[in-house]
């Protein structure tokens, strides 16, 4: 599809180069310890004079974490400290919000640290819009990868040094979902994602309610006394219609297995251990493998049936856990 | 002072698991997060403005979640451990109401600097919030 021809504009950003952004602070012990707080991080090396003291760094130095936070405007944006650039480093987001692309989030931080920086540093930093993504759309919306590399330097009456680097890339886009979003109730705020449920028919409903009792069923030919799985509903040996069931063991081996390492896919274990199981009764079936590390599924290695209960409830699955032989 | 060690390059092998770990996310923990990163756009404080954005809620900044992974591998490496990069790449977004637990691995070690890689995330109900890698210098 053509590009609108504001696009033109936003493409000509590209490759530009920001002056410097300040500061509000120099690199001060009461706002990293605020948010050594918050983060819940307990090193020492921020908050403790005299153990900084004893370390490489020799006094306290801000957590690397921190680096891009000195530098934001605060409250009001684009609202940057005395000396700073008047050009507007995201000039090229305020563009895109212009054309309806209203919501961002960040994809990307990659922080690079050239070296810790210390109480009593002040900070800028220069920006450089990196790329412009193609139009693109996600489950979010549609929208553009915005990325930006900003350079942090300390600066120095005899010669500002370079402290790190950021490439921070933002999706800037127009939310699919604004009014589904808006009319969800308050309380289910996190949508827990479910279990596939198994398509259940006629054929299959005895396996799925044996299971939900914690009884491993295998459909038996009433007339030759065949067993078979997955179910149907005519012996493939006498072709009669006539069926019931057997409850299995639960015993038996690994006659095959796969490992689903990608994509990683919720709710899921990752990775995901799936086996081709023969029951000692004689029929196979597929099912996850648990409490056995990826590396050590071996074909032959006996198993047991467990169930296990998902979401709430609303599914139980037999799941085969290994064995002493 | 602290009584915590800090791990000896020698001591860390490739593949060596981290212990998980796992942080109870609340509207505290991301508006305070966010105040604390002098972060104030209105998503991650004020519900309403979450909503009128698409979310259900307000959401963790990604200043505050570089900040837990900063904790989840200073916490395994010890105090004495030297960042040299902390790069990520957010997935899922961390509401409140959720648990967010990381896990992670030794992925690199680098003996000429003596220098650990570790690739971890952060995993949330709705799948990983975060993913990404970690270099750290160990003494």
């Amino acid at each position: 599809m053509a590009e609108q021809d504001w696009m033109s504009e936003v493409r000509a950003m590209v490759g530009r180069e920001y002056g410097r952004v300040y500061a509000w602070d120099e690199v001060n012990a009461p706002m990293i310890r605020q948010w050594c707080e918050m983060m819940g991080v307990d090193n020492p090396l921020y908050t403790d004079a005299a153990y900084a003291a004893t370390t490489e760094h020799g006094a306290i130095v801000s957590p690397p974490a921190m680096l891009q936070a000195w530098c934001l405007e605060g409250l009001h944006p684009n609202n940057y400290p005395p000396g700073s650039t008047k050009e507007n480093p995201y000039e090229v987001l305020r563009l895109l919000e212009s054309h309806g692309f209203k919501s961002v989030v960040a994809v990307n931080s990659d922080l690079s640290f050239e070296r810790y920086v210390k109480v009593g540093e002040r900070l800028y930093y220069t920006t450089r819009l990196d790329a412009v993504g193609e139009e693109k759309t996600t489950a979010l919306g549609t929208g553009y990868f915005v990325t930006l590399v900003m350079s942090f330097f300390s600066d120095k009456p005899t010669g500002d040094e370079k402290v790190g680097e950021l490439l921070f890339r933002v999706f800037k886009f127009r939310p699919a979902n604004v009014q589904a979003a808006a009319e969800a109730p308050k309380a289910e705020a996190v949508q827990k994602i479910k279990r596939p449920k198994p398509g259940v028919s006629d054929d299959t409903r005895f396996f799925w309610e044996g299971a939900a009792a914690g009884k491993l069923l295998i459909q038996r030919c009433k007339c030759c006394g065949t067993l078979r799985h997955p179910p149907g509903p005519v012996c493939t040996k006498c072709h009669s219609f006539d069926w019931d069931t057997v409850e299995a063991t639960g015993a038996g081996s690994i006659h095959s297995f796969v490992v689903m390492h990608y994509p990683e896919v919720p709710p899921f274990d990752h990775p995901n251990p799936v086996g081709l199981i023969e029951l000692d009764e004689g029929v196979r079936l597929v099912a996850g493998l648990v409490g056995v590390k990826r590396n050590e599924i071996m074909i032959g290695q006996r198993v047991q049936v467990e169930f296990q209960s998902f979401d709430d409830g609303e599914l139980t699955l037999p799941l085969f856990r290994p064995v002493a032989p | 002072m602290t009584s915590k060690k800090t791990r000896r390059f020698e001591d860390v092998r490739p593949g060596e698991a981290l212990p998980e770990l796992a942080i109870p996310i609340t509207v505290p923990l991301i508006a305070g997060g966010a105040i604390a990163t002098r972060d104030y756009f209105a998503g991650h404080h004020d519900a309403e403005a979450a909503r009128a954005l698409g979310a259900p809620h307000i959401f963790m900044n990604i200043l505050t979640t570089s900040g837990l992974v900063q904790r989840y591998a200073e916490g395994w490496a010890g105090p004495g451990a030297r960042f040299g990069a902390l790069k990520i790449k957010l997935g899922a977004p961390n509401y409140p109401g959720d648990t967010m637990t990381f896990s992670g691995e030794v992925s690199a070690c680098d003996a000429d600097k003596r220098s650990v890689e570790i690739t971890l995330k952060g995993k949330n109900s709705m799948g990983n919030h975060v993913t990404g890698t970690v270099a750290l210098v160990l003494p």
